[in-house]
């Protein structure tokens, strides 16, 4: 792998750009490797690039039945933050915070991280006592956050619309520290550098059956053919239940649509991310000037990365209200991804029935922001059967009633 | 957009009228059952790519809950039928049979 370097920038542009090496490579699967992770998003890239950074095992492969980043790491509003309730998930989302920070360095890869600040808007007596609660559990758990005031929510936001007849921002919830970076860079600068590891990442290729003897796996089927291996990782957000059906047990998450949308580009008008809960909007302005906008996720089981047109409706409807001169802006694009929902609204990263399979899922509508720590965390998992970073989101929490509960402390979860 | 016909009072209308109340056919276990049971009742979901059966509400109409038979993979409506049963009656499955050969659904098919 040549270092990208602006010595390297300025050498290239006197040669015509003809001397960039391809970013990784693409290479036949082998017969057999020690990993496999099905599953070339953020999470799975980044989970192959800590087996190998931190344990020296490379002979590993990723598996991808589309391109790499084309999933949910490819469409999401690229919100970074740490300021939940639950000790276990800052821990883990702070982790991966704090990875971000430096993570263009590690990788020698621009991820444009832009610690711009994220503020959580308090739009009802109820909103305000539970964020002031989490900045008190932040505090705790060392997660620099503070609840702030209307006035400070406007002088960092001039835009917004403070006294709204029906929603009053009350306060708000603010991480100086959280803000967004750039999605594909991350899946990129990540495949990148597992591929100058030796890792091989194989794209157009569908992981179809998982092999087992007794109760052990063997290896996956791919539309590729058979290939064997040691221990296998699932992490293939939407698809994780489809994945589990194959290894035979079943999990406590249900597939749906999450969809975003992005306006025309306009002059610099917001330099924060905001978030209303209550009223189900988001929104921040990329470098490129478009406000990229998201909202509450779809209400049933959806495999077609499509949703409904009413919930971008509702979503609209609300950010008009809150920003009031956006009302004029055309919309450029709309999408959706298929996102892994669970009860609690936390990810489970864990072993599971079947002896050498263990799956990283269930980040929902919120899993961009913790790629680096899930990765870190989930290859440790992986390597050594045991990582206090993921311990406590195990499978068996469900069953032993000893819930993550997220979803009273966001209500949205990105 | 999904339309669904509600069984109930008939009406034909898109899903703004109605709320999804997730898997349908469900069996309860409660005191007295295996930790297994109960958990898999509790939380352990089919979430199937392809054919799915689920309970809906019309939630501004008639107020009633029913079943839809519905593919999760293209957004296709076999059918809605009524809420007062344990399994899917045979003229729905007949019809995803015809459009999906080879289909199961828990103990299904
Ligand atoms: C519209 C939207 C907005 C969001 N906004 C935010 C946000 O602001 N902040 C935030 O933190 N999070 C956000 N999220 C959530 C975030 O995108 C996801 O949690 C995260 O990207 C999941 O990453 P992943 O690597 O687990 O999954 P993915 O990126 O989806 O990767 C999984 C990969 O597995 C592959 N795969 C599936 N089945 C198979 C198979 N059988 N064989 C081989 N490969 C397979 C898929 O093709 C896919 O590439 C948002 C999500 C959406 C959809
Ligand atoms: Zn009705």
């Amino acid at each position: 792998m040549k270092r990208y370097s602006a010595f390297a920038v300025a050498r290239e542009a006197l040669r015509y750009h003809m001397g960039w090496d391809r970013a990784w490579a693409s290479p036949e699967p082998k017969k057999k490797y020690d990993v496999i992770i099905v599953g070339a998003g953020g999470h799975g890239l980044a989970t192959a690039y800590y087996l190998g950074k931190n344990f020296g095992i490379t002979n590993v492969a990723v598996l991808e039945k589309g391109w790499l980043g084309g999933g949910n790491t490819g469409r999401n509003t690229t919100i970074i933050r740490s300021n939940y309730l639950q000790d276990s998930s800052a821990a883990i989302y702070e982790k991966a915070r704090g990875l971000y920070e430096t993570l263009s360095q590690d990788l020698n890869y621009n991820i444009m991280y832009s610690p711009r600040g994220v503020m959580m808007l308090a739009q009802t007596q109820h909103e305000v006592r539970g964020y002031e609660r989490t900045a008190h559990a932040n505090a705790l758990q060392g997660v620099a956050t503070e609840f702030i005031s209307p006035n400070r929510v406007k002088e960092l936001v001039p835009i917004i619309n403070i006294d709204g007849p029906r929603y009053p921002v009350l306060g708000a919830l603010w991480q100086p520290r959280g803000g967004t970076a750039r999605h594909d860079a991350v899946a990129w600068g990540y495949a990148r550098a597992c591929s100058a590891m030796g890792m091989d990442i194989i794209q157009k290729c569908e992981v179809t059956g998982i092999s087992r003897e007794g109760s052990k796996v063997t290896g996956v089927t791919t539309n590729r053919g058979d290939i064997a291996c040691d221990k296998l990782g699932i992490v293939v957000a939407g698809h994780s239940g489809h994945l589990a059906d194959m290894a035979g047990f079943r999990l406590p998450i249900e597939s749906v649509a999450l969809q975003a949308l992005v306006s025309e580009p306009i002059k610099p008008c917001m330099d924060v991310v905001v978030m209303a809960n209550t009223v189900h909007g988001y929104m921040s302005q990329s470098d490129k000037g478009e406000m990229v906008i998201g909202g509450g996720a779809d209400g049933y089981n959806n495999y077609t990365q499509r949703g409904s047109f009413h919930h971008v409706e509702e979503t609209v409807r609300a950010l008009v209200e809150t920003f009031p001169m956006i009302s004029r802006l055309k919309m450029l694009r709309q999408w959706g991804g298929i996102v892994d929902m669970t009860g609690d609204r936390s990810p489970i990263l864990s072993k599971t029935p079947v002896e050498g399979v263990f799956i990283n899922c269930g980040w929902g509508t919120g899993g961009f922001k913790s790629i680096p720590g899930s990765g870190w965390g989930f290859a440790e998992l992986m390597a050594k059967g045991h990582s206090p970073l993921t311990a406590e989101f195990n499978l068996d929490r469900f069953k032993e009633g000893r819930f993550i509960d997220e979803s009273v402390a966001a209500g949205v979860a990105h | 957009m999904l339309i669904l016909t509600c069984p109930c009072c008939g009406v034909t209308a898109e899903e703004t009228e109605f709320h999804g109340g997730g898997e349908a056919h469900i069996k309860r276990f409660g005191p007295g059952s295996s930790d297994e049971d109960f958990h898999g009742y509790l939380f352990e979901k089919v979430n199937p790519k392809g054919v799915h059966f689920e309970r809906w509400r019309h939630a501004n109409g008639c107020g009633k809950w029913f079943h839809a038979a519905r593919c999760t993979v293209t957004l296709e409506v076999f059918g809605t039928y009524s809420a007062q049963t344990t399994e899917p009656p045979q003229d729905i499955k007949d019809k995803i049979s015809a459009k999906r050969p080879g289909w199961s659904w828990r103990e299904f098919a």
